[in-house]
């Protein structure tokens, strides 16, 4: 684990925070899209070393986040159900929905589980062929080859216990929402370096040359962001548009060809609703008919649904990089990561998390 | 909830109804219920102190530190330790942390139905094996059978009692400004060892938990130094908690050096890639010293001397404000807000 030393060394990150200062001759709005990198900027205070020019504002990558409170809901009803294991990634558990979540499912009875990956929910499934076993499938595309796996695994496997429960998003429809905005201050974006490693970057270009944006695909580590955002202000300054990669060392241009594959074998694109922003047009995927076995909105009844959510929260205005987190009145008040009102103060990739966590010393709630 | 209903309609609170995990974190969750259900019940002096242990008076003006801790930990068996001897050094630990020496512990066990004696024997011979390491005994105990199924194979209760020597007064209200942060050695091992054991999360590790009894470790101090103003051992919720907690009871800020923390490269990975903190992962066998700055390098030098401090240093100071708070100054050179542990440290997506 070398990387955490020389990708935390100070002086590496104080060089190349000194070149961004050297380029940098005005104003510039950057967007991180990823709430992994959102956390790494606050965790380690990137922003506070960075030149006043720099402005960084905050992106809808966070899966927890972004999945729609009726899709919780539904988690909310399956879980509910006596002969269901519902098993889930461990954050999507205190996410609200209409009146609880999954915690408080648990506590009353429902048998709920914290799986750290979907091939864990398979075994289960395996282990208890009397019951229905669902996996909360959310995620980016760095989730989904797993999520994947875990369908072509149980079907290689004969099983007829197991579903998914389906909420996937991608990150290029979102780029379009955000940079098709007449409200958009975005001028540059650090694209998610671990959506890259699968999918890799020959998605963006034409997005940049459309909008006229460049994008530096940036990693997690301290000195990843710093040199993301150095890149990124060159282009800026220089006039120039283009996709660049600031995380070689994971991310190639093509990315993993055979997860992408499997991807398109299983998963069909189709319009999500983005938690807080609304329905974006082919931005998410689902199963394809063919897999529609392992389908949980399929398997189990789901009609009796009717999400309500908190008037309070501007999650998705802080999810278009529109507001801070500080901005809301119920920051850090009524919300507070163990009464959430929003998905974004839960998730470890949400931005009021991230603000509410590792605030700053002069700023008190 | 509709939208009409504006910003006076009543806020969910989600877990004010039932007890959920996050109220076992030993983080904020469980500080709350105490505060507000226990100590609304039960107040009195030494209870609202909020110190592991609490100081009593007994008729001959000695004063006592009394503690106790239930243990629940599965699996009963991990690198490192079992359930026996956390049940010991869990105790003996909070009671030496009011700079007391612990003399007498007292065990209560819940026991499921079917449970190997086997096993049981086990975990007694290394209650056993602790306490005499500790310089403790055991001197009551009761049993209990349970149904299978309404217990998870072993429960075991301790409390203990030692004698605080005359002009103690060790306490988590005690730090002042200008005190210095001492910290006995490398932070996350228990939680990660724990974790690991588990075998849930898939990866496997060479990682011992630190569980050990910390009384002769506190002794030494004591001997070399009397200004040590607070003793506190890092268990639930981690180094960050246990540094709020002594923030707000002191009503000071105490500011640490995220590069002085030491954290072990199998923990540091774990957490990684768990997506965990290892400010908030627990500790059996750390301990905390909040010292008079003329003092702390003598204390800590004593520390290096003992087998459970071998690796101690120094990791902050104490400032008069601002007041409640802890901050980090973090690798890169910027400054941050340590809070304490929200509920319960949930393993992140990708």
């Amino acid at each position: 684990m070398k990387y955490q030393d020389e990708y935390r060394d100070q002086s590496l990150v104080g060089e190349a925070l000194e070149e961004i200062r050297r380029v940098v001759t005005r104003p510039w709005t950057l967007m991180e899209i990823c709430g992994g990198q959102t956390h790494a900027i606050m965790r380690h205070g990137i922003d506070q070393l960075l030149p006043t020019e720099i402005e960084l504002v905050h992106g809808p990558g966070c899966p927890v986040c972004v999945t729609p409170v009726e899709l919780v809901d539904k988690a909310l009803a399956i879980a509910s159900q006596p002969d269901v294991i519902f098993t889930s990634y461990g954050d999507m558990l205190r996410v609200p929905g209409t009146g609880m979540d999954l915690f408080t499912v648990r506590a009353r009875g429902g048998d709920v589980r914290v799986v750290y990956s979907p091939l864990d929910a398979v075994r289960i499934a395996q282990q208890n062929p009397q019951r229905q076993v669902v996996f909360f499938a959310i995620g980016f595309e760095t989730t989904a080859p797993a999520n994947i796996m875990s369908v072509l695994q149980a079907q290689a496997l004969g099983l007829t216990n197991y579903s998914i429960l389906v909420s996937h998003v991608r990150v290029p429809p979102a780029l379009h929402a955000i940079l098709g905005s007449a409200h958009n201050r975005v001028q540059g974006f650090l694209l998610a370096g671990h959506v890259c490693a699968v999918m890799g970057y020959h998605e963006y270009p034409p997005i940049a040359e459309q909008y006229q944006t460049p994008m530096t695909v940036t990693g997690f580590e301290p000195l990843d962001i710093v040199r993301g955002i150095l890149q990124t202000v060159r282009m800026l300054e220089a006039g120039r548009v283009s996709v660049e990669n600031a995380y070689t060392r994971v991310v190639t241009y093509e990315g993993n060809r055979a997860a992408q594959q499997t991807i398109q074998r299983v998963f069909t694109e189709c319009d999500r609703k983005w938690r807080g922003i609304g329905v974006i047009p082919n931005s998410g995927w689902r199963l394809r008919p063919e897999f529609e076995a392992f389908d949980a909105e399929k398997k189990f009844d789901l009609q009796a649904i009717h999400p309500e959510e908190s008037p309070l929260c501007i999650a998705g205005q802080i999810l278009q990089g529109l507001k801070k987190p500080p901005d809301c009145a119920a920051f850090g008040v009524q919300c507070t990561p163990e009464s959430p009102l929003g998905a974004t103060m839960v998730s470890s990739e949400g931005a009021c998390a991230a603000y509410y966590r590792y605030r700053r010393p002069g700023q008190d709630l | 909830m509709s939208l009409e209903d504006g910003p006076l309609c009543p806020l969910p609170l989600p877990h004010s109804e039932r007890i959920v995990m996050g109220h076992g974190s030993g983080g904020k969750m469980t500080h709350d219920l105490v505060s507000r259900l226990f100590l609304h019940y039960l107040d009195n002096p030494a209870l609202r102190a909020g110190d592991d242990a609490a100081a009593v008076t007994a008729g001959n003006g000695q004063r006592l530190a009394v503690s106790t801790d239930a243990h629940v930990i599965w699996p009963l068996f991990f690198p490192g330790g079992d359930i026996g001897r956390l049940a010991v050094c869990g105790t003996v630990n909070d009671v030496a942390m009011l700079g007391a020496r612990p003399l007498y512990l007292t065990a209560g066990f819940i026991l499921e139905e079917g449970l190997e004696i086997g096993v049981l024997e086990k975990v007694v011979a290394s209650m056993q094996a602790a306490a005499r390491e500790a310089g403790v005994q055991i001197a009551a105990g009761d049993t209990k059978v349970v149904q299978k199924g309404k217990a998870d194979s072993l429960y075991i209760t301790t409390a203990g009692v030692g004698v605080i020597p005359d002009g103690c007064r060790i306490g988590g209200a005690q730090a002042q400004p200008g005190d210095r942060v001492l910290l006995s050695g490398p932070i996350g091992d228990h939680g990660i060892a724990v974790l690991a054991a588990r075998g849930e999360l898939g990866f496997e590790t060479q990682l011992q938990s630190d569980v050990a009894p910390l009384n002769h470790l506190v002794q030494a101090m004591l001997e070399v130094s009397e200004n040590i103003h607070v003793l506190r051992d890092p268990t639930r919720g981690g180094l960050a908690t246990t540094l709020n907690e002594i923030a707000a009871q002191s009503g000071v800020c105490i500011r640490i050096n995220e590069a002085s923390i030491p954290v072990r490269p199998a923990v540091a990975a774990a957490c990684e890639m768990l997506g965990f903190d290892p400010l908030y992962v627990a500790n059996e066998g750390k301990l905390i010293a909040i010292v008079g700055r003329e003092d702390a390098e003598r204390v800590l030098e004593t520390m290096r001397r003992t087998r459970y401090g071998e690796a101690a240093v120094m990791i902050g100071e104490v400032l008069p404000s601002p007041a409640g708070r802890v901050l980090m100054s973090t690798r890169i050179g910027a400054t941050r807000v340590v809070d304490r542990l929200a509920g319960e440290m949930l393993p992140r997506i990708c």
